[in-house]
């Protein structure tokens, strides 16, 4: 595997990752985006502001990364979050990774933004029109 | 002693970190720290969980704290 590119930024421009993921030795590209979604259930969400401890998140999402090319053949991988306040539709995360067949791409991307979902500490508040939460804070 | 505070937690302390020097018993254990901040402010007991991280690495309850450790509340993570 090639040096990933793991980061936190402001801002997220989903044009570079295929660049940034294109390899001769790859069959496949495979590019999970999270994006912001415009609902909660029944109440319109306004923006979404996200937070990270960054010292320890760049950490951890350093060993997602290790713990999917032990599982998987990975050949370049992309981890990258954003911070700050994000609108509805804009991207907030990008997890691609390029492998020689897509098997392992599929199973190696899900995993990586599945355990990062889990493990990363980054943390984001929903904007309702009255109110903001959390998520995922309380039970 | 400092601890740093994100999310939810920076908000039911009301402050972006705690500094810990000052209290009389200055909680030597992870568990101590989770069963201080508890009592001093019960909006912790609510939260889903809550973790605490020395120097980035997250800690096991029985984990001890020095003095130069940077410490750091972790409410439930929601990133993605």
């Amino acid at each position: 595997m090639e040096k990933p590119i793991i980061e936190i930024v402001e801002s997220i421009d989903t044009t570079k990752v295929y660049d940034e993921l294109s390899d001769a030795k790859s069959g496949g590209i495979c590019v999970f985006v999270g994006t912001v979604r415009d609902f909660t259930n029944t109440q319109a969400v306004i923006s979404l502001e996200f937070e990270a401890y960054e010292s320890m998140a760049l950490k951890e999402m350093a060993k997602i990364v290790d713990q999917a090319a032990a599982q998987w053949p990975l050949n370049k991988v992309v981890i990258r979050h954003a911070v700050g306040l994000k609108k509805v539709q804009e991207p907030v995360v990008v997890i691609g990774v390029s492998t020689a067949h897509r098997d392992a791409c599929f199973a190696a991307c899900r995993y990586m933004i599945d355990t990062l979902k889990e493990t990363v500490p980054i943390w984001k508040k929903e904007m309702f029109k009255n109110k903001s939460v959390w998520v995922s804070a309380h039970p | 002693m400092e601890v740093l505070l994100f999310g939810i937690a920076r908000d039911i302390v009301g402050c972006s970190s705690l500094d810990l020097s000052s209290y009389r018993d200055k909680p030597q254990s992870v568990g101590e720290l989770i069963n201080l901040l508890n009592d001093d402010y019960p909006e912790f007991k609510k939260l889903s969980s809550l973790a605490v991280a020395v120097n980035g690495e997250y800690a096991s309850m029985e984990g001890l704290l020095e003095q130069k450790d940077e410490i750091a509340i972790i409410p439930p993570v929601s990133g993605g």
